[in-house]
């Protein structure tokens, strides 16, 4: 993992001076609310429904157990207990209060973490594929360049104030599972099939929100030493020329589209060329001194196959369904990535207790090399754990509620806050979540159904990812009541789409019915081997929308 | 954000306290943090009133967004939010009944 050096650690501890002297300033009324609300947005600290929110960074997902038992410490003395894993791999706690941030800031940054640039119009949080490092199907590890990112982001003189957020997304796997479409700009690790050199495609132009649009393919192949200044000129383009006019359509996906691929393309490659010819590459002993960061941890050559476990999965039917659907394959014999999830039948989805906190970092610490990692889907993965030790691991996570076998599952469903917490929300997505994982609860049944992601987003603004979920939900207001849309069809991968809307809004109370109908219908029409998606791609959307409208002509 | 449209009477003010970030509410006297202790504007001239003071609260840096909501009075003579978003706010996350005003005022 990255330490922090003595540069980054001053700018964080002087980024926290001057965000408390702003506070103060606030408080004396030396600020303006206008004038203060663009500065705690840059610091993480938003106003919502019913408190402060505050949002910690997770650069790429990555966290220590040092890191964990701090926030379940800042959970227990500043919060209510608990914290909210998020669709961009970061935590948030629902209740600080205004005064009490410097203090959490403080003890954010004892352990080399900040809430710098999780929201306002700037780059966020760089984000990656939660199995980086160990996925067998990887290329290059994508946390050096992921690191990288986060060094040239964090204040970049130029691009602290752009005229909206910009994400940025990093995989360096053959499968796209940091949703690179999804995102303003995508950085994907991939090969020159004519020098073999290591390089990186460019994506832009994705989002999702109220205009959800497919990122596009800017650059096929870009030297290593070229990315920043490649990227330098994409942000330049955007920030230059991005409308500012009306905040719906000041996204960059907005201005790809508006001037067409070709001439937004053109117009980087002409920014790109001046930069080029006037500075200089990147330094490759400076990749080289990040990536020495993320050098594999000392495993142990080990059998592919653990006796162990496999006499204790005989034994025992619930481990052998956990290590069925949360385990991973790793690229080390011997070893898996294992999801805990964070999907409890019933729990708010992405939501850990203080307590479940300190039990991740603890089994990070003695069984996973010390590495935890968030994933985008809400969930904690322990990259690298024995399968000897999956059976210990499985029951102390059973004993703390942790041991949900759902990976990937019906009942794995991603969920924004919604109403129950979000000033911006239309509607609530937690209740429908619980009432959908109670539905789906019986481990045949979700055995039965096979793969299957339900994403659910309390408005149009899309934190839940319902565009690509096989099943997404959007909660609206309608006639003064919540009502919710069904799309169906997303998906966030390789290939990637954008879920269509079945029909009419329904009352929450008719979602879990509508959404079995569907199932019911892929259960019934399925070939062998066929998954949710697979088979909605060949289907279409006509049957779903029959099913679908027996559900919409009741509540009619 | 445009404009909140004015809501029909009878009405509370709500807002954030600054410092805490608590929803709160205009009493008869200052603010309270109980939504069944919000001062009701029954007339034109008592909501005029309450957004005066909000307004005067939120120069002083005291709140936040202070903002009219129309509301039900029940048999108890409790004010209560007709807008589902607002009566979450003035109760705390359905999905959390341990957090909240509803649990610190067991409402």
């Amino acid at each position: 993992m990255y330490r922090y050096d003595d540069f980054d650690r001053r700018v964080v501890r002087e980024r926290i001076a001057q965000f408390a002297s702003q506070i103060e300033r606030r408080l004396s009324g030396a600020l303006t609310e206008d004038e203060f609300k663009p500065l705690r947005l840059k610091n993480g600290l938003y106003l919502q429904l019913h408190a402060y929110m505050l949002r910690v960074a997770i650069p790429y997902g990555a966290l220590n157990a040092r890191q964990v038992r701090q926030l379940a410490h800042i959970a227990d003395t500043y919060d209510r207990g608990y914290g909210h894993f998020t669709t961009r791999q970061n935590l948030q706690f629902n209740w600080p209060k205004l005064k009490d941030v410097p203090a959490i800031l403080s003890l954010l940054a004892d352990v080399d973490m900040h809430c710098i640039q999780t929201s306002g119009n700037c780059i966020r949080n760089v984000t990656a594929d939660h199995f980086a490092g160990v996925a067998h199907d990887e290329l290059e590890d994508p946390r050096p360049v992921a690191e990288l990112l986060r060094q040239w982001s964090t204040l970049h003189p130029e691009f602290d104030w752009l005229g909206r957020k910009f994400k940025i997304a990093v995989s360096g796997a053959a499968q796209d599972r940091a949703v690179l479409k999804s995102h303003d700009v995508g950085v994907r690790v991939v090969r020159d099939p004519a020098t073999q050199q290591i390089g990186y495609q460019i994506l832009a132009g994705g989002g999702l929100g109220r205009t959800p649009m497919i990122g596009q393919v800017v650059r096929d192949f870009l030297p290593r030493e070229k990315l920043l200044k490649y990227l330098e000129a994409v942000l330049r383009v955007f920030n230059l020329e991005g409308r500012r006019d009306n905040k719906f359509k000041a996204r960059i996906k907005i201005l790809v589209h508006e001037l067409g691929l070709d001439a937004f393309r053109a117009r980087v490659e002409e920014e790109y060329a001046a930069i080029d010819a006037t500075s200089a590459d990147l330094d490759p002993r400076e990749y080289a001194r990040i990536a020495g960061h993320f050098a594999p941890p000392a495993y142990e050559t080990l059998p592919a196959v653990s006796r162990r476990l496999e006499e204790a999965q005989a034994r025992d039917e619930h481990l052998a369904r956990f290590v069925e659907h949360n385990l991973t394959r790793h690229k080390q014999r011997g070893y898996a990535a294992l999801t805990i999830s964070l999907k409890p039948i019933g729990l708010p989805p992405g939501d850990a207790s203080s307590r479940q906190l300190r039990v991740i970092a603890d089994l990070a610490e003695k069984y996973s090399f010390d590495e935890a990692r968030v994933a985008h889907t809400q969930n904690i993965i322990l990259p690298h754990v024995r399968l000897e030790d999956v059976p210990d691991i499985f029951a102390i996570l059973r004993a703390e509620g942790l041991g949900e076998a759902n990976a990937g599952l019906i009942t794995d469903i991603v969920s924004c806050p919604g109403l129950d917490y979000c000033a911006l929300a239309t509607a609530r997505s937690i209740p429908v979540a619980q009432a959908l994982a109670q539905r789906f609860a019986d481990p045949k049944k979700q055995k039965e159904i096979g793969e299957l992601s339900i994403k659910i987003s309390g408005c149009i603004n899309a934190c839940g990812h319902h565009h690509v979920g096989n099943i997404g939900i959007l909660g609206l207001e309608k006639k003064e009541a919540e009502s919710y849309q069904i799309t169906i069809g997303g998906d966030p991968g390789d290939a990637y789409a954008l879920g269509e809307l079945l029909g009419p809004g329904l009352p929450a109370e008719h979602v879990p019915d509508a959404v079995e109908r569907l199932v019911a219908v892929y259960l019934a029409q399925r070939e062998p081997g066929e998954t949710f998606i697979e088979t909605t791609r060949r289907l279409g959307l006509a049957p779903f929308k029959a099913a679908f409208k027996e559900i919409a002509d009741v509540v009619a | 954000m445009a404009a909140a449209k004015r809501p029909t009477l009878p009405a509370i003010l709500i807002a954030n306290d600054l410092l805490e970030g608590e929803v709160v509410f205009a009493a008869a006297q200052g603010w309270t943090r109980d939504p069944r202790q919000a001062l009701v504007a029954n007339d034109e001239a008592t909501a005029q009133s309450l957004e005066k003071f909000g307004a005067t609260e939120f120069l002083h840096a005291r709140i936040v967004d202070p903002y009219l909501v129309a509301v039900e009075v029940n048999a108890q003579g409790v004010p209560q939010p007709r807008h589902y978003r607002e009566a979450l706010r003035a109760l705390g996350p359905s999905v959390r009944p341990d957090l909240g005003k509803q649990a610190d005022f067991q409402i």
